[in-house]
């Protein structure tokens, strides 16, 4: 049950991230490989405000917000000039470059060593600190981020958005200001991305910088296209499917090695099947 | 006769080749107007110069007797009441038709638009207007070639606008599909607007317009009455090279 549970909050977690990065990706049509970025980001600013000042959960997310509001405003109006292919190579460097400030900015993260001892989410003396309550915790939040997606995906801001995926010229002979646009969803998104980040720090209660790395935005990347982009539901789908599989490796019982090896080799030829035999994912409204 | 949009020594070059080369015409209000010259004249990109896809290297625009400018933005075509299709076509292949129509007239300012759920009522009838009415919920990319131009014709009738750009409508259509078009065009004159229609088939210049400006080599070679400018020798020559 323990380890349903966990595995619950894990997808709920990974759900959320899915959900951000798809209005992104999916919704705009922008390659962003920086999620990863805004997700440690949000870790950081829940981790580092309450261990260091005590600060209670819930305003920490809130803190990582607006962290991740102005940070995502400033690295969109650098990413806006780019397209496509610079467009993912660009954030993938940014990725990079906040995952290098995460391990080498000492004073303040503590560096590789990480940041201990990260309390539990409490409201009026209830902690939740028992996977169940951890995990309803959770489902609220996802059930928050999820409407939050299918609101917008109802609402002409995200036909304005699927029109300058495609053709941004013609969007913008419309009438719309597609700069501001893609600039709002980019920020939109980071401050969701910034919520898995906090959940994921209270949660696991010790963070460093390497889950924030390139290749969790990468990660991130195959989860959306495998379940869909431009698509919901497809984001959580996705999500379950790609955190299933290395549990669903454990149990054949290799050896760590193999099946850690097993699992790069699986998500690889998933990536390159979806792609080739079903390019907009297994529930997706959008092809590439 | 009112101007719709006077431009004065328009010039717009593409490294060296003079597309439009110091063009000064005036395109009447309330008229349909053909825009007629040999490929590569310059007639689309005069369109694009006056829809805000090109910015001209000098000359001037007047629109509904507004100041003159120097270049239209894309943003200001909303307010501008101007309307355009393209010859290439252009929709958003990955939209349905509805989403298509609606994406010209829905909320711009990007806050106000996360509230705007509106499904116009305007959309079914429109619809009707260009025959695609059971194509409704299908995505753009998904039409026939026929279909796709229609639906280009259905999105600047969403517009409303005073001043319609349309770039060679009728082409590649098969007969009675033209005969809508030309319907739906005649309606939109009969309603006073302004039409200025890019077209090669001289008989539908006729039929539809009460005016036309020939271009050759980005310069304006005849203006008038369709029948008399085709009668031209100058225009004989540009089109048949006789
Ligand atoms: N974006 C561009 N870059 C470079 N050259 C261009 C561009 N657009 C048009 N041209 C050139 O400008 C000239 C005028 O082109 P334009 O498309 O305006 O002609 P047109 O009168 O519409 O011809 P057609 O009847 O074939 O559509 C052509 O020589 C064309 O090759
Ligand atoms: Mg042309």
């Amino acid at each position: 049950m323990e380890y349903l549970l966990n595995l619950g909050i894990i997808f709920c977690i990974y759900s959320i991230l899915a959900l951000s990065l798809n209005m992104v990706v999916g919704m705009s049509g922008l390659l962003s490989l920086a999620q990863a970025a805004f997700y440690g980001i949000g870790a950081y600013a829940t981790a580092l405000c309450m261990t260091g000042l005590g600060l209670d959960f819930f305003s920490t997310i809130l803190i990582g917000m607006v962290i991740n509001a102005v940070i995502a405003y400033m690295v969109g109006k650098i990413l806006s000039r780019f397209k496509g292919d610079y467009y993912a190579i660009v954030s993938a460097g940014l990725s990079i470059i906040v995952f290098s400030v995460l391990l080498n900015w000492k004073s303040l993260t503590n560096g590789p060593l990480g940041v201990f001892g990260i309390d539990k989410p409490s409201v009026g003396g209830f902690s939740f600190s028992s996977n169940a309550s951890f995990f309803l915790l959770c489902l609220v939040f996802v059930a928050m981020v999820y409407v939050i997606y299918y609101a917008i995906d109802k609402s002409a801001f995200s036909r304005c958005l699927k029109a300058i995926r495609e053709d941004e010229e013609l969007a913008g002979s419309f009438g719309y200001s597609t700069k501001r646009f893609k600039s709002i969803i980019f920020v939109l998104s980071a401050m969701l991305s910034g919520v898995a980040g906090a959940l994921f720090a209270t949660y696991i209660a010790f963070i460093d910088p390497s889950t924030f790395q390139l290749k969790e935005g990468i990660f991130l990347f195959t989860i959306i296209i495998v379940g869909g982009l431009s698509s919901a539901w497809g984001s959580v789908v996705g999500a379950v499917i790609l955190i299933s599989l290395p549990e669903a490796l454990r149990f054949l019982g290799l050896p760590y090695e193999t099946a850690a090896q097993l699992q790069q080799m699986i998500y690889g030829a998933m990536l390159v099947l979806m792609m080739v035999l079903r390019p907009q994912g297994l529930f997706g409204k959008y092809r590439m | 006769m009112a101007a719709a949009i006077k431009i004065d020594n328009l010039s717009k070059h593409f490294m060296g080749l003079k597309a439009i080369d110091g063009l000064s015409v005036t395109f009447p209000c309330g008229v349909a107007t053909g825009l007629i010259g040999p490929n590569g004249s310059g007639k689309t990109t005069l369109m694009n110069v006056l829809t805000g896809l090109l910015i001209p290297d000098s000359g001037s625009i007047e629109i509904d007797g507004h100041n003159p400018r120097h270049k239209i933005m894309p943003t200001e075509l909303r307010a501008l009441k101007i309307a355009r299709t393209f010859q290439d076509g252009r929709l958003i292949e990955q939209l349905s038709v509805e989403d298509n129509l609606l994406l010209t007239v829905a909320e711009s300012d990007p806050w106000k638009s996360f509230f705007d759920f509106k499904r116009s009522k305007k959309v079914g009838k429109v619809l009707k207007t260009v025959h695609l009415t059971a194509q409704r919920h299908k995505l753009a990319g998904s039409l026939s070639y026929g279909q796709r131009k229609l639906l280009e014709i259905g999105r600047t009738l969403m517009q409303d606008a005073d001043i319609y750009f349309f770039d060679e409508p009728f082409t590649g259509l098969f007969p009675e599909v033209v005969e809508q078009v030309l319907t739906v065009l005649q309606d939109l004159k009969a309603k006073g607007k302004t039409l200025v229609v890019i077209e090669h088939n001289m008989g539908l210049i006729e039929r539809l317009c009460d005016y036309t400006i020939v271009l050759n080599h980005g310069q304006l070679l005849a203006q008038g009455v369709p029948a008399k400018v085709l009668k031209n020798d100058q225009v004989q020559e540009a089109y048949l090279g006789i």
